[in-house]
């Protein structure tokens, strides 16, 4: 199994056994919260199998989601000296994980120089993953042109269906960014969601905030 | 009717990802295919779209507009 985890690629089959001493093996069923944001951070994860979701949680109980984990991924892995964990991580189904404590890594590190390497490039990895969410959030006035899409593409039966994927595509965003306009434009009354419809509710609202209003 | 997630069988390698996270039953496996079935209370939370990790799942939205919103 270790062989598959990004941390030890390139260790040797006797490394990966001294290596696997150190792994611990957790079960969570849906729903269940495997780390806790803002607790300290002891472990980090390895999804063997099921999905989990990593995510945020502001003050007004909005969900942001910032990562899917799917088998073959880590989580938890940035604070990756201690401190506490930057997001919430919630069993999306049963899940099977394995874990390994984090005063455990970091002795790996200096017997194997490898893992060293290998931790470098997930971080960056999960660097570049936040930079280009950070882009969205500031540069991107996605939440317009979500309005303006939502627009062109009314047609009470007469236009093709989209997927938040499709949308995201066509705006040059994330997924997770047009979901997020989704419930920001329905709080703000422009469109009501009703299971697989978007109704646009208010035309007015949504030109203006498409910017689109005379 | 509401509608189902879409399965493009074509890209579906049956991992079941998507059956497993599914809160209303409505995706199974049957055989070595994965299907959406009608349930009584379905949701359309799009959480199958975002796990697949094949792209061949899709929840797609129809805009329409409300005649009485102007």
């Amino acid at each position: 199994m270790l062989r598959y985890v990004s941390y030890f690629k390139g260790l040797s089959e006797a490394d990966l056994a001294a290596v696997n001493n150190h792994v611990f093996e957790k079960k969570a069923a849906r729903g269940e919260i495997i780390v806790f944001e803002g607790e300290p951070s002891d472990a980090i994860y390895y999804v063997n199998e099921g999905v989990v979701k990593a995510y945020k949680t502001s003050a007004d109980g909005k969900e942001q989601i910032l990562r899917i984990i799917r088998p073959g991924d880590t989580f938890n892995d940035v604070p990756f000296l201690g401190g506490v964990n930057l997001a919430t991580a919630e069993a999306m189904s049963p899940v099977v994980l394995y874990g390994i404590k984090k005063k455990d890594l970091e002795t790996m590190v200096h017997d194997y120089p490898q893992i060293a390497k290998n931790i470098i490039r997930v971080l960056s990895h999960r660097v570049e993953e936040m930079v280009n969410l950070i882009e969205d959030f500031s540069f991107r006035h996605v939440h317009g042109r979500v309005a303006k899409i939502l627009l062109e593409n009314a047609g009470n039966g007469g236009k093709p269906r989209l997927t938040q994927q499709e949308m995201a595509a066509m705006i040059g965003t994330a997924r997770e960014m047009v979901g997020r306009s989704f419930k920001n434009l329905e709080a703000e009354g422009a469109i009501r969601l009703e299971h697989n419809r978007i109704i646009i509710a208010n035309r007015a609202v949504l030109l203006k905030i498409a910017g689109l209003d005379e | 009717m509401p509608g189902l997630p879409v399965i493009d069988q074509s890209k579906c390698n049956c991992c079941g990802l998507c059956v497993n996270i599914c809160t209303r039953g409505a995706l199974k496996i049957e055989g070595n295919t994965v299907k959406a079935v009608p349930v009584e209370d379905p949701d359309w939370c799009t959480m199958c779209e975002l796990v697949c990790p094949t792209g061949a799942i899709t929840c797609p939205f129809e805009i329409i507009i409300d005649e009485d919103g102007n």
